[in-house]
């Protein structure tokens, strides 16, 4: 089981992500440039501020040629999660539903936060347990997430809002508390926490962790049943 | 020719710039302001602006939730 962690210039939490990958399976970076994968069996598309957030945080690094094999890669069911800036870059993609707004407090929020997982039938979440609370910090000014209600009405009736804010603990004013969500397929998914930054209790929670966990048991059965 | 590219958040997306501004119009004494929406503007000097839509929908603005508008003039020379 190896991961991909995308490096954009910009990226800043690109290391956070390959050091949690690497605790759970071996992990590499790839280059923005990069035109292949490299046979990769999971894609993390990290946060931080790609291209200089420069017109709308991930306008620019959707377009990158990483980002079209990315493209390529999760339409033949690869599994990819983009944290932050990476669930933003989904967005612009077209990848996963909805937009990432700037925070209703138009401020930068840095802060440990609860979120509850919603679904846990996904490959990123199979390690956890519908209704558990995951500690794990946001940081962001552009997290507000928002969809139209009719594409709400769809992600909630197929299980694709995957991760929640704890009652009360919104950070940003994301529409109905949600903090991470799926594609139809459940292969794509996005979430403004990091769960890169809680994979160790130094660091105050390991919470993270699961999610990398979930993606290593995934690709393992996948790869147990080829 | 040069267009302007207007881009405004959708009516219905919470603005929290355009509140920001429209609870500090008062503070100053300019009363009598109300729906205040803050966008942004682009310029660019184009060969064709028939396919400025085109950029708009694929980059300059995010459809979901942003609104463009596309105002077309002919570019003042002073070359001439």
């Amino acid at each position: 089981m190896r991961f991909g962690v995308l490096r954009f210039p910009g990226s800043c939490d690109e290391v956070d992500a390959l050091g949690a990958c690497r605790r759970y399976a071996d992990a590499e970076l790839i280059w923005h440039g990069d035109l292949d994968l490299g046979g990769v069996d999971a894609v993390v598309v990290p946060g931080g501020f790609s291209y200089g957030d420069y017109l709308r945080a991930g306008a620019i690094a959707r377009f990158s040629p990483a980002m079209e094999a990315v493209a390529d890669f999760a339409v033949s069911g690869g599994p990819v999660l983009g944290i932050c800036n990476g669930f933003q870059v989904l967005c612009e993609a077209g990848l996963l539903p909805g937009a990432l707004l700037p925070n209703t407090s138009l401020r930068f929020v840095c802060r440990q936060v609860d979120v509850e997982v919603v679904n846990a039938d996904t490959p990123f979440t199979r390690a956890c347990t519908e209704g558990q609370a995951l500690s794990i910090p946001v940081k962001h000014t552009t997290g507000r997430y928002w969809a139209p209600p009719e594409t709400l009405e769809e992600l909630e009736a197929g299980g694709q809002v995957i991760l929640r804010y704890a009652p009360g603990q919104n950070p940003n004013g994301s529409v109905r508390d949600i903090a991470g969500v799926a594609n139809a397929q459940k292969n794509v998914m996005g979430l403004m926490p990091h769960p890169e930054h809680a994979v160790d209790p130094l660091t105050g929670s390991a919470d993270g962790g699961t999610l990398f966990a979930s993606l290593v048991a995934h690709v393992d059965e996948l790869v147990a049943t080829a | 020719m040069t267009a302007r590219v207007l881009i405004r958040p959708k009516q219905g997306i919470l603005d929290p710039q355009g509140q920001a501004v429209e609870r500090a119009l008062p503070a100053l004494g300019f009363e009598g302001v109300t729906n205040v929406r803050v966008g942004r503007l682009i310029e660019l000097e184009v060969d064709d602006p028939a396919r400025v839509p085109e950029m708009c929908e694929r980059l300059l603005a995010n459809p979901l939730v942003e609104d463009y508008e596309v105002l077309i003039t002919e570019t003042a020379d002073s070359s001439t």
